[in-house]
């Protein structure tokens, strides 16, 4: 998953990071084909080259070196507000046919069956950032076909949608599983199937999502990790293991 | 000390910090002041209104304290990790006693515009955010505004003043002249918005210290209304240049705040159990040396003119 997150990023750049798998995709592009990608943490940090993977989004190693570092009211006024921002990654607990995200609550907001963290800078990142990428896992759990609570708006809230509700942002074009990928659907907004990863079929991918998934007519194949990609992820960005959980096969990557 | 600005902890928090005040301990990961949350947890405050953008670790374990009333918050996790699970336990009604904490949601944009307008001394703040979440559902207090100049609908968000806001820094000197380096978050802004300032600083410096790098001062003596010494007072957070995040205590946390037993037997001991910071150091020797930062300094400026 992080490498083919990491494909998705172009040199010169500029994006919004978080932590976990966007994180290592970054540096992952900035390792390979993006040396000249601009990474902005929520936490101020601008231009960041973080020399250790940051477990937390306000790492001390985020402002070592990095090339500016400024208060948050700049981040999301000077920012993310003034359009500065290329692509922006989400994540989240549940993500729905239009890509809207819950990260807020499972269940009732006012007595919630599971109580998640919220926004942070979700919220914002999804309606400015001029496209946004998700990363998540497939269950269908956590790709039912309505979320609990839009804590992150997609490509269409309550039948609307994102221009007639004037969000400057394109929005989630993607979301990256770690299955396949789907892509929204440029008349619909729909996440449609784009792509699968090796050995992998649509029937798999439907398995993991709670909607009659829309194919497209030609599936794309997404090359599995390189050697250099795997060698970067497992030995230099993330030799730990933190982010990187399964190393039997190299698709949950 | 009793003239002056300059005072211990203890009495910081006794003079500043009252029943049902709405407090402010900022810090986006860096520079969070747990040694003033544990002091207004031994002083036992009740009814607060804790307001910051990401609760951490420290509303958590007031939370845990019964300072709480209400939470203003808008990520409320534990950065890296997982859950808040004091939070959780009240929000999900499995507190002792049945929670009952209330709670007040924004997204960060959300929260540094409230202090934005709190620090101007505006009713509100407008901000191009929340169509098509249901955040504004969930918290009337996020309503819009007609531009009258463009006719464009912006969404709102009132004002924040807290009564007193609590800031950890690197520096100060006697009169509250408060720098700080790293990741700023909305520290400055939350300060000018709050009626009483407390600064905890590592160090007590000189005025002329200050005086050599005026750029690098965010908080201005004026608004400071006590300044405390208390090196490793954000421990586990941290102080860029002088500790590092104590990231394998964020860690452990998930397994003390999942089990509320353990998370009180952590309160004895390292809160209650403690007279202040210094003490809580004392307690665990080794933490200095594993955490201690490296050198890494600036190449200076040259302020002549």
């Amino acid at each position: 998953m992080a490498a083919v997150a990491a494909r998705e990023l172009r040199d010169g750049e500029v994006v919004f990071v978080g932590i976990g798998l966007p994180n290592l995709a970054c540096n992952l592009a900035r390792a390979t084909h993006a040396p000249n990608l601009v990474l902005i943490y929520e936490s101020g940090a601008v231009g960041a080259s973080p020399s250790r993977l940051p477990v937390s989004i306000g790492d001390p190693a985020l402002v070592t070196g990095s090339l500016m570092v400024c208060g948050m009211a700049d981040v999301f006024q000077l920012f993310l507000q003034n359009g500065q921002i290329n692509v922006g990654f989400l994540g989240g607990a549940q993500v729905d046919r239009y890509g809207n995200i819950n990260t807020t609550v499972i269940g009732r907001y006012e007595r919630p069956t599971v109580r998640l963290p919220g926004s942070g800078g979700a919220a914002e990142i999804a309606v400015h950032a001029q496209r946004t990428l998700i990363v998540a896992k497939l269950n269908p759990r956590a790709f039912p076909e309505r979320v609990d609570f839009v804590t992150s708006p997609g490509q269409q809230c309550g039948g609307r949608g994102r221009r007639e509700l004037g969000m400057p942002g394109a929005g989630p074009v993607k979301v990256i599983t770690d299955k396949g990928v789907l892509e929204a659907d440029a008349t619909t907004g729909e996440m449609v199937l784009a792509a699968l990863y090796p050995g992998v079929t649509a029937d798999d991918v439907q398995k993991g999502v709670g909607w009659p998934l829309t194919r497209r007519p030609r599936l794309g194949a997404i090359a599995p990790p390189s050697a250099t990609e795997l060698r970067l992820l497992r030995d230099v960005l993330d030799p730990k293991g933190l982010f990187l959980k399964s190393k039997g096969d190299g698709k949950t990557e | 000390m009793a003239s002056g600005k300059v005072m211990a902890m203890r009495d910081a928090v006794a003079r500043f910090v009252h029943d049902g005040d709405t407090v402010v301990i900022e810090g986006f990961t860096h520079l969070i002041c747990f040694a003033a949350g544990h002091e207004i947890i031994r002083q036992r405050r009740r009814d607060l209104t804790l307001a910051r953008l990401t609760p951490d670790l420290i509303y958590d374990q007031m939370i845990a304290a019964g300072c709480a009333r209400k939470l203003v918050f808008s990520w409320a996790g534990n950065p890296g990790v997982g859950s808040l699970h004091a939070f959780r336990r009240a929000l999900e009604g499995k507190s002792a006693g049945g929670g009952g904490l209330e709670i007040e949601e924004y997204s960060h944009f959300g929260m540094v515009a409230r202090f934005s307008a709190g620090a101007a001394r505006l009713p509100f703040w407008p901000l191009r955010n929340y169509m098509g979440t249901d955040l504004p559902t969930a918290n009337p207090r996020i309503r819009s505004v007609t531009c009258p100049y463009t006719g464009e609908v912006l969404a709102t968000v009132p004002a924040l003043n807290p009564g007193v806001t609590i800031v950890h820094a690197q520096r100060a000197d006697v009169a509250g002249n408060t720098q700080m380096w790293g990741l700023l978050g909305v520290q400055k802004e939350a300060a000018f918005a709050s009626a009483r300032v407390i600064v905890v600083v590592e160090e007590l410096v000189e005025e002329d210290v200050i005086r050599s790098d005026p750029n690098r001062t965010v908080i201005p003596g004026m608004i400071v209304s006590a300044v405390v010494v208390e090196p490793w007072g954000a421990h586990p957070s941290y102080a860029q240049g002088y500790y590092d995040r104590d990231n394998d205590f964020y860690v452990a946390w998930e397994g003390v705040s999942r089990d509320p037993d353990r998370l009180a037997r952590y309160l004895e001991e390292f809160v209650y159990g403690v007279p202040d910071r210094a003490g809580y150091m004392n307690k665990q020797p080794h933490l200095a040396a594993r955490l201690k930062a490296k050198a890494r300094l600036s190449q200076g400026v040259n302020y002549g003119f």
